[in-house]
């Protein structure tokens, strides 16, 4: 069946549908992952936005419910160049095609990517509808897309209710470190797949309580936490300051989230009061901007956003560049900040936009970019220990 | 951090002349790094003993030094130039080694010369198997079972251990020399043996066979401060048991999950920050197809062939990044030449898909085995650029230039299903077609992933191609069909073969429907950033990217392919210094060519790069749309030129030599008949399509007689037959591909060979000098040692040749270029060939005249005359050295080749060797060889009846040189009676010990065996050259080059007291 992208400046890409067989409007964005498109559908951020992969070639590995990063895929829509025929992977447990469409998201496959990706560079991030409908009229179309905004996403994505994560009592409940792992003939022939494999060396967050506020969080913030033995709870969105205080944790974690950071007001006042704890606090993303936005600087609009597995940030602290695993369209304005609150503590090497701060007096550091990974570098995992560290420094102080 | 204030002066080593496993990519990557030094204010010394490389122009570098690659000869420059700092990590496995050495005798630190870059240390770590793998252990990064062994029967020992298959990976060698994997004891004992010999340090690692895992390399950089980025990441389709050299592979990685591709480059990071490797580093990893298990296969902590394709792959300018490095910037504070607005620490994000395939050699080594394994047999390679892996291949097919377009290009519709599955276990460069028609024949993809142990994935887009030549033979041909046809890059004339079209209708229905390419840009970043870049590459279905350029004229410079015997770098040479000259004269410049490791496909060399294949389709696609005012042919060698009549069908002028008068060169008739009008005589003969033509002409003549297709390079399938039966034989071989042309028959003349290349305006000629063979015809130019200038003639001999060139030139009305060989008998000079075009002699003759030949043929092309250019037309006056161009073989690296040397080219490079004297720069040249004699003094003669006489005034002339003489028993018969002293020794089918027990006691420091007149059928003599070939004995197949050898070893004093010539000081004339 045929399906055509039709753009807010009137652009039309004509292709080929797939995935759930109804009509989109979103914010259209575009990913540079080369590998990880499953961890890119999963990923909350994407709520409110239909992702365009510019790596031409998609669904190769088929879909592994193990690295899925959320309990679904948020984006409205995908769109690819091509889709494999076949996917082929030991650990797969399905297509894209049918993860798509049974989990309820259309798509369009088949046009030109990279002229897309070049509009939405040149042009800025802009909406666009996603149809099988032949008879659209771009005039009546066009109007509807300008209305629309993300709006409130944060409620769409955030859990229900608080949960736990037990921290893992032993690295062997990590699963094989990452280069120990080793085929097994007869448990693979009873089908049973080996899991992924680990990076933690050492249960340095063993004991510790650490209160995740889920603005959209990616299963793997949790879950780098638990594997160091961290015990994690995790928070609805719209949790108090109180609430989370009350359960005495030893750190906070903000994680990533969608859409305009202006949009949480709410969250925003509760992230001030967290800020005013001396609970050591670390944000990714989404939180890394309300953190910035509860102190008094504030956030503006990238033209076209960070989303890809390979922006250099650099850590301002040792002058170590790292490559960083990106997904956001807002980023901190560093030109208004009160250096007496915070200072940059990353930066991107590309563009020079701020990539993380450190709040001065405080055991907060926050961060854009997604330490967790998946998809992407895993170069930055390491400020899951210095977070760590952090809570065991405060303890320390503390029991001085 | 900044660059380092000590460092000044460099001494850049490169990697010496081509051999299977250090081919072109070391031109392309010392070249951009000798630029990116320069750009640094460093004053650059080079050495590499290459003549037909780019770097060493003296515009590339300060100094630059033609001289072997030895310890002594690189101690000596030091001496005399007093760098601060070397550079080994540039200059290949070669360059390493040397590097290693001299940091390992002391020599650097006595001399205050800093080691650049990695450190030895490093070096040491990665390269030593036994320290590499204690530093894997250490950090927790696997290797296979493994043992590093000195002899052999540690080595069984160890294998009953693990068990059998074992694979055997000898240290400290090229492209894999030496190694393999062996299935039993017999075997492992045989490649053990060989491969301690081959080691340089006479160790070899036994380890467990991996073989079948999917063999995934990364390209990673680390600067000083300990920042590291991976440039890439590669998927071999053939799985681990093909040498990445061998195999098709594919970037980025298609079959892997982000699980996966993040594991293997979070290791290949915490591999390199272990092993400290500042500057370029390529890691191989072997991963189990259903688990998340690896092994760490490899890690070259140098830029290498493979860094060389990933830099092609992204644009990301590895060598240029990794000198930048060396210096002691760190990646944040390099920028990113492509977009000028990132920096080079960040990663390139690709959005298509790049397929590499090799070229191999098997036209050239028609007795050799096509079996591909763990050693490097490939010559050269291809890339492609495509937004489907599909069309990636199908361009990589038709790059290769080997009668292949399509996986119908060889035929096995005649094997039954069954048969086709024993045939898929047979790993060679033939195994996709094998794939293709079992698919065909129905072979489900699980068995051929059985068997072949390649990813379904790989196998189900052999499958589209495969459906897809189903539809298009089916019919009916629908619009729809067409473009798919298209999408996945199917050319026009396989369409038409296909559906019983022809080409021309299948065209028109494209242009007449709007289907045409389109061609995107290679940018590092996948559109993210703007970039300023122009690297093109096409697709179809596609908006077009490319930007409309000023008014400038437009020249297109077509390239030459892939690196072949025949055709080698020095095409890419004349190919960048036209580019530069038509640039200079204020043409926009357009470089189309698809060859990964050459300078000529960097993207800063013309104004705009097309990556594409060099076929009329794909040349029009990109005429059609740059609307060139003229394009050169006569630099890209054999590749560029058959694309003439092409061209001009588009109506695009050929600028230079017209196209009739290139063909009045190769066309029998025509040009017969301009000798008769030039008054120059040339060796009888006549053209034929049959045996029983060819057999005719022959007798006409009188054996023996010269018989070779026209129209190709390198003298291939060229032979000199001296009887009916071989007559037969070789026009069977010439006939098993279809020939365009007539097939030439001549008599065979004996005589000197001599050759010229010269530049004409069309009225007046310059010939910078002319070039003698040592080795009297029959041996084929590329193949002889040549010397400069021409040493054994006479002068009336060398005025004969130059006014027979200026004649020929005319007659042709040569705009250009124009290289002719002749043949002197006595006085007499007869012409063997004219190429109206540039010539493999032409960067040697260019250096060591100072007559920059390409730029003075551009500008001729361009309307210049020679005496505008301010140069007095003719011979021009020798220069003060003489230069020695050897040939270099890679004959060990193809098993089962036949050695011996004939009219049809097997050499793969050469080196130069350049000095005041003849005996000096001979003895250079052996020495850049690698022929470093003598060791055990003693030797084997073994030469048929008619060379018997001068095996005698050879013999002895290396008895006084102290060397002991064993020979078979005619040549002893007659060695002995003369007086020279031979120990008689017995044939293979003889009792022990015979010759071969000799050559395998490593005793033998040469075997001279001449193969007995035409083709050798006896297999004692295949075998005794083949076994001293891979025992690593020099072994000398025509009697001039063994006399050369001799009076080298005469003068082996000359070795004491080498003087250096650093060609930049030789006046640019």
């Amino acid at each position: 069946m045929k399906a055509f992208l039709i753009l807010e400046d009137g652009t039309v890409f004509e292709g080929t549908h797939i995935g759930a067989d109804k009509e989109i409007i979103s914010e259209i964005v575009f990913n540079t992952s080369m590998a990880g498109y499953l961890e890119v559908l999963t990923d909350p951020s994407y709520a409110g936005q239909a992702v365009c992969m510019t790596y031409p070639l998609i669904g190769n590995y088929g879909v592994c419910k193990d690295d899925c990063e959320s309990r679904k895929p948020w984006p409205d829509g995908f769109i690819v160049r091509e889709l494999s025929r076949i996917p082929s992977n030991f650990r797969q447990d399905m297509t894209i095609q049918e993860y798509l469409e049974s989990n309820d998201v259309p798509g369009i496959a088949g046009i030109d990517t990279r002229a897309l990706t070049k509009i939405l560079r040149e042009k800025g991030t802009m909406n666009g509808m996603i149809t099988t409908n032949e008879n659209y009229n771009v005039d009546d179309i066009i109007p509807k897309l300008k209305a629309y905004t993300t709006g409130k996403v944060v409620e769409k994505v955030t859990c229900d209710n608080k949960y736990e994560i037990k921290g893992v009592s032993s690295l062997e409940e990590n699963g094989p470190l990452s280069g120990s792992a080793s085929f097994n003939k007869e448990a693979y022939e009873n089908g049973i797949r080996e899991k992924k494999p680990a990076l933690v060396k050492e249960l340095n967050g063993k004991g510790k309580k650490v209160a995740l506020l889920d603005l959209g969080a990616k299963k793997n913030i949790a879950d780098s936490l638990a594997a160091r033995g961290c015990d994690v709870t995790v928070y609805p969105a719209g949790t108090s300051a109180k609430a989370i205080l009350a359960d005495a944790p030893d750190g906070i974690m903000l994680s990533n989230g969608p859409g305009d950071p202006k949009e949480c007001t709410g969250i925003i006042a509760e992230i001030k009061k967290l800020y005013d704890s001396d609970v050591p606090i670390f944000a990714i993303c989404l939180g890394h901007q309300l953190m910035a936005l509860a102190t008094g600087a504030d956030t503006y609009k990238l033209k076209y956003g960070h989303r890809g597995g390979n922006h250099p940030v650099k850590d301002l602290q040792t002058g170590r560049v790292y490559i960083s695993s990106q997904n956001h369209g807002y980023v901190v304005d560093t030109d208004k900040l009160d250096k007496s609150i915070a200072v940059p503590a990353f930066i991107n090497v590309n563009d020079g936009t701020n990539e993380g701060l450190a709040y001065t007096g405080k055991n907060i550091f926050t961060v854009q970019f997604h330490p967790e990974a998946c998809p992407g570098p895993q170069d930055s995992s390491y400020l899951f220990d210095r977070f760590i560290d952090m809570m065991n420094k405060q303890e320390g102080m503390e029991e001085k | 951090m900044p660059k380092n204030p000590n460092v000044k002066k460099v001494l850049v080593i490169g990697s010496g002349p081509i051999v299977i496993g250090q081919a072109a990519e070391f031109d392309y990557a010392g070249t951009q790094a000798c630029r990116s030094l320069k750009e640094e204010g460093i004053e650059v010394v080079l050495v590499n003993s290459n003549p037909a490389t780019i770097m060493t122009d003296k515009d590339i570098a300060d100094k630059v030094y033609i001289e072997p690659l030895t310890l002594e000869v690189l101690e000596q420059i030091i001496e005399k130039e007093k760098p601060d700092s070397v550079l080994p990590t540039l200059g290949g496995q070669a360059g390493l080694n040397l590097g290693m050495e001299l940091a390992e005798s002391g020599f650097l630190a006595s001399h205050n010369v800093a080691l650049l870059g990695t450190t030895a240390k490093t070096i040491k770590k990665a390269e030593d198997r036994l320290e590499f793998k204690e530093t894997m252990e250490k950090i927790g990064e696997p290797c296979a079972a493994s043992l590093v062994v000195e002899n052999v029967e540690d080595g069984v020992e160890f294998a009953k251990k693990i068990g059998y298959p074992v694979v055997l990976r000898p240290a400290y060698t090229l492209g894999g020399s030496g190694g393999g994997i062996a299935h039993n004891q017999v075997e492992l004992e045989d490649i053990l043996a060989n491969g301690l010999r081959l080691s340089r340090v006479g160790q070899v690692l036994v380890e467990r066979c991996i073989a079948g895992w999917k063999e995934i390399e990364y390209e990673v950089m680390r600067d000083s401060a300990g920042n590291c980025i991976t440039v890439c990441n590669m998927e071999n389709i053939d799985p681990v048991g093909v040498h990445t050299g061998d195999s098709i592979v594919v970037a980025p990685s298609q079959t892997l999950s982000d699980k996966e591709y993040q594991m293997l480059r979070s290791s290949a990071l915490n591999i390199i920050s272990e092993l400290e490797i500042t500057g370029g580093c390529n890691v191989q990893f072997a991963l189990h197809p259903t688990s998340f298990e690896y092994c760490v296969i490899e890690v070259n902590p140098r830029v290498s062939r493979s860094s060389a394709l990933a830099s092609k792959a992204t644009g990301y300018p590895i060598a240029k990044v990794a000198a930048k490095i060396a210096l002691g910037y760190t990646l944040d504070e390099i920028k990113n030449a492509i977009t000028g607005k990132t920096y080079a620490s960040f990663e390139p994000a690709l959005d298509y898909c790049v397929v590499k395939m090799p070229r191999l050699p098997f036209d050239k080594f028609i007795t050799a085995k096509r079996t591909l394994t763990t050693q490097m047999k490939a010559t050269g390679e291809v890339m492609s650029i495509c937004q489907n892996f599909e069309g990636a291949l199908m361009k990589a097919l038709r790059s290769l230039e080997q009668h292949v377009d399509c996986l119908r290009s060889y035929d096995f519709s005649d094997l039954s299903a069954e048969e086709l599955k024993e045939r898929l276990k047979k790993v060679d460069d033939q195994r996709i077609y094998v794939i293709a028609e079992a698919l065909r024949k129905g072979v489900d993809y699980d068995t051929i992933h059985e068997i072949t142990m390649i990813d379904h994935w790989f196998i189900d887009k052999l499958a589209v191609i495969v459906e897809m030549e189903d539809a298009l033979e089916k019919g009916p041909l629908t619009v729809e069909l067409l473009k798919e046809a298209k999408r996945i890059e199917f050319p026009d004339n396989v369409i038409a073969r296909l559906t019983g079209k022809t080409e021309e209708e299948i065209k028109k229905m494209r242009y007449d429907n709007g289907i045409t390419a389109a061609f995107k840009m290679v940018d590092t970043c996948a559109a993210e950033f703007e970039a300023s870049t122009p690297y093109y590459y096409s697709c179809f279905g596609s908006e077009c990217e490319v930007v409309k350029t000023n008014d400038k004229k437009k020249v297109l410079v077509l390239g030459s392919g892939p690196i072949r015997i025949g055709q080698g770098i020095e095409f890419d040479y004349c190919s960048v210094h036209a580019t530069w000259a038509f640039s200079k004269a204020g043409y926009e410049t357009i470089i189309i060519n698809n060859n990964p490791e050459t300078v000529s496909t960097d993207f800063d060399i013309a104004d705009k790069l097309y990556f594409e294949p060099l076929t009329p389709e794909d040349v029009e696609n990109i005429v059609n749309i740059e609307k060139p005012d003229g394009a050169v042919v006569q630099f890209g060698g054999q590749t560029a030129i058959k694309l003439t009549e092409s061209l001009m069908k588009m109506g695009v002028p050929i600028l230079g030599t017209k196209a009739e008068d290139v063909d009045a060169a190769e066309d029998r008739e025509l040009f017969d008949k301009i000798l008769e009008e030039t008054q120059i005589p040339r060796a009888a003969g006549g053209t034929v399509y049959t045996a029983e033509e060819a057999k005719e002409v022959a007798h006409r003549l009188g054996y023996p007689v010269l018989v070779r297709p026209s129209y190709v390079l390198g003298g291939q399938g060229m032979q000199i037959a001296i009887s009916d039966k071989e007559i037969e034989e070789f026009m069977e071989i010439i006939n098993r591909i279809a020939q365009d042309h007539p097939i030439l028959v001549d008599k065979y003349l004996q005589g000197k060979e001599l050759e010229v290349d010269a530049v004409c305006d069309g009225t007046d000629i310059l010939i910078p000098g002319i070039m003698e063979h040592i080795e009297r015809t029959g041996v084929h130019s590329g193949d002889s040692i040549s010397v400069y200038p021409a040493h054994t003639v006479s002068n009336k001999v060398k005025e004969t040749i130059a006014e027979y060139t200026r004649r020929l030139a005319k007659a042709l009305h040569v705009k250009g270029l124009i290289n002719i060989q002749f043949i002197a008998v006595g006085e007499e000079v007869y012409v063997i060939e004219v190429n109206p075009r540039s010539s493999r002699t032409v960067p040697y003759i260019s250096k060591v005249t100072g007559i920059p030949i390409v730029d003075l043929a551009t500008e001729v092309i361009i309307g210049k005359t020679i005496k505008e250019l301010g140069y007095e037309p003719g011979l021009q006056k020798e220069a003060d050295y003489v230069a020695i161009k050897m040939p270099v073989f890679s004959f060990e690296k193809i098993r089962g080749a036949e050695i011996s040397l004939g009219p049809e080219m097997k050499s793969t490079g050469e080196c130069l060797g350049i000095a005041k004297t003849f005996n000096e720069a001979l003895y250079k040249a052996f020495l850049g060889a690698g022929i470093d004699l003598p060791k055990h003094k003693q030797m084997i003669i073994t030469v048929k009846d008619a060379d018997k006489g001068e095996a005698i005034e050879i013999g002895r002339r290396f008895e006084k040189l102290g060397y002991t003489i064993y020979a078979t028993r005619s040549t002893a018969a007659a060695l002995n009676e003369a007086g020279v002293k031979a120990r008689k020794v017995n044939k293979i089918q003889q009792e022990s010990p015979t010759v071969m027990d000799l050559i395998l006691g490593h005793k033998i420091d040469l075997v001279i065996d001449t193969p007995t007149q035409g083709r050798d059928k006896s297999r004692d003599g295949f075998l005794i050259r083949r076994t001293a070939i891979e025992t690593g004995v020099n072994c000398i197949t025509a009697m001039d080059t063994a006399r050369a050898l001799v009076t080298s070893l005469e003068n082996a004093e000359i070795k004491e007291n080498l003087t250096l010539v650093d060609i930049a000081t030789i006046a640019t004339r």
